[in-house]
């Protein structure tokens, strides 16, 4: 495919500007076909959440659909107060702190199998492929899996244990593949060269690899954070007697059938986004910090 | 990759090969008790008998695979999921397809396709069962579709089959999961040569022929990637089936989850059993096409 490729750039050579996406004069028809049909993706993907923020402002005789009944803050101060909605404080409280615990895990591990992968080394094919089947394998066998493996060694399944462990075979894989897409920018005579200079092996990675890698770690923090914050199947029958966030969201859509299951998505989509906003803008902050340093220089 | 094979501190293989494991001994030690060693359980747990309340007795007997063999049901359960996976695919691959096309070939502004296709994947990092659930507003009995379809006078009673039926799973998961498909089409994409097409402009070629001699070909694996993630999820999910299904209808994962919820470990096991090794031949069919290592790191 390549080599048609490059054959394909020699005969490209001098051919003029008018390709399917014209820099200059009318756009072709597709563009708006296409253009629709990305504005219908879009609003089909961010309606159905809004509706369910908008529904949850309802006053106390809200219901699940439109249309809107009165406006307050009712069934967010119900769900944090009511004890029929179960524990959503604590199970929020141990979502956080297992997120932050395996944002960092993943993060150190991503990073290190990432310099690992570097170079080809004998049976690296075998650890590779044994990551693509801890992510594509079904997650409430794994759980399952797991769940049995405690109970059989005589181990208390926890949230900080085994759901830990659960949640983290399934955000390395994101991580060390981020990982993989970050490394092949990275251009290794920078590592050679501060060698060269007298750096050693750790210097060469603190001082020169991770501050040039910093926006590829802040995106697998992102990842680690948000998929374990939201991640379900795997937990399932890991987390022994105290819920995390997902689990007391599954629970309540098979029993609870007021809006205060809408506020639930709303605050927990809140810290969602507010963790996405805080990477983005730090990876962007990054960037800029590199633009005008190189402006400098 | 760029090595430097000149350079003095070229290692010597078995060097290379020790830093090589070493710097991937974590990923390792994590994987092997939380993915290995469930796995295998499973599969032990598959050959075990049951005392019927969840103690497992230690043995070796295939009556557990026979049962789950000989059972209707089990075929049932495959075509169901087979029928979730195969429209699940198809509307992820070609919403997914032309959203990607549209990005990288028709936005002019690159930093605007970024902010598009960054508005694409924001979802991907919030709660799938919030996103799912928020579709009960939209397609329930007095929901906003029915309402609005009421009010047009296109149907007198309002659609019992938009929530809690198989289109809604189906509808749930193309909401879920089309963002796998962009990703790597999009990455797929992104590195066509435009003066490829360009090329093939000036030489005449249609639209058509551009999109079936070069687009398509050359996105190829970014297909493949994609549909190894689809195909995987929807196979593996349950909550889907059983929250926007209803209840009516049930797939190969959402019937385990059933299995353990009486503590059927045993027959629960020799079905997840089956199901990872449909699974395992799917993706290693896809894998035949496309070395997503090198495609990855490219």
């Amino acid at each position: 495919m390549s080599m048609a490729t490059s054959d394909l750039r020699v005969v490209a050579a001098p051919a003029t500007r008018k390709a399917i996406a014209p820099s200059r004069g009318g756009r072709p028809w597709t563009f708006y076909v296409l253009a629709g049909l990305f504005t219908a993706y879009v609003i089909a993907l961010y309606g159905p959440m809004i509706c369910i923020y908008i529904l949850s402002f309802q006053d106390v005789r809200g219901g699940l659909v439109f249309p809107m009944k009165g406006h307050s803050l009712h069934w967010f101060v119900d769900l944090f107060t009511q004890v029929r909605t179960g524990d959503v404080k604590g199970s929020f409280d141990r979502s956080i702190k297992l997120a932050v615990l395996v944002t960092v895990i993943t993060v150190v591990i991503s990073f290190m199998a990432g310099l690992g992968f570097r170079r080809r080394f004998r049976g690296d094919g075998f650890v590779f492929y044994m990551m693509i089947g801890s992510l594509v394998a079904p997650g409430l066998v794994l759980g399952l899996g797991t769940g049995l493996l405690f109970q059989a060694l005589g181990l208390n399944a926890s949230w900080y244990t085994s759901a830990l462990g659960a949640q983290l075979s399934w955000t390395l894989p994101f991580g060390v593949l981020v990982m993989f897409a970050v490394m092949s920018r990275f251009n290794n005579a920078w590592e050679e060269a501060a060698r060269d200079l007298g750096a050693s092996r750790w210097q060469a990675i603190w001082l020169v690899i991770v501050p040039v890698l910093a926006p590829g770690l802040v995106a697998v923090a992102l990842f680690g954070f948000t998929l374990s914050y939201d991640e379900f199947a795997r937990s399932l029958q890991t987390a022994g007697s105290l819920n995390t966030l997902p689990l007391e969201i599954w629970s309540m859509t098979l029993n609870v059938t007021s809006p205060s299951l809408y506020a639930l998505g709303t605050v927990t989509t809140i810290i969602s986004f507010i963790v996405i906003g805080v990477s983005l803008g730090t990876i962007v902050l990054i960037q800029k910090k590199r633009g005008s340093r190189a402006a400098a220089g | 990759m760029q090595s430097s094979p000149g350079l003095p501190r070229t290692k010597s293989p078995s060097r290379a090969n020790l830093s090589g494991w070493l710097y991937v001994t974590p990923l390792i030690a994590v994987l092997v008790p939380f993915f290995v060693a469930p796995i295998l359980v499973v599969l032990a747990a598959s050959f075990f008998q049951t005392d019927g309340f969840g103690g497992l007795t230690p043995g070796f007997t295939l009556s557990n695979y026979i049962e789950v063999l000989h059972s209707a049901l089990t075929l049932k359960l495959y075509l169901a999921t087979i029928k979730f996976t195969f429209f699940t695919w198809l509307f992820t691959l070609v919403i997914g397809f032309f959203v990607a096309y549209f990005l990288v070939f028709h936005v002019r502004n690159q930093l605007l396709a970024i902010g598009l296709f960054l508005v694409c994947t924001v979802p991907f990092w919030t709660s799938n069962i919030i996103r799912m659930i928020s579709w009960i507003p939209l397609l329930g009995k007095e929901g906003l579709i029915n309402a609005g379809l009421m009010s047009a006078h296109v149907i007198n009673q309002p659609l019992e089959v938009l929530l809690f039926s198989d289109l809604a799973v189906v509808i749930a998961y193309v909401h879920q999961l089309t963002i796998f498909m962009i990703v790597p089409i999009f990455n797929a994409m992104a590195r066509i040569d435009k003066r490829v097409i360009e090329a093939a402009v000036d030489a005449g070629a249609s639209r058509f022929d551009i999109m079936r001699h070069i687009v398509v070909p050359m996105s190829k694996s970014g297909i493949a990637l994609g549909t190894i993630f689809v195909v995987s999820i929807v196979m593996g999910d349950f909550f889907v089936v059983k929250v926007m299904s209803g209840g009516g209808s049930a797939s190969v994962v959402s019937a385990f989850y059933e299995d353990v919820g009486v503590l059927q470990y045993p027959t629960a096991a020799a079905s997840a059993v089956l199901l990872t090794l449909v699974l395992v031949a799917i993706v290693a069919l896809i894998l035949r096409t496309v070395d997503i290592r090198q495609e990855i790191a490219r």
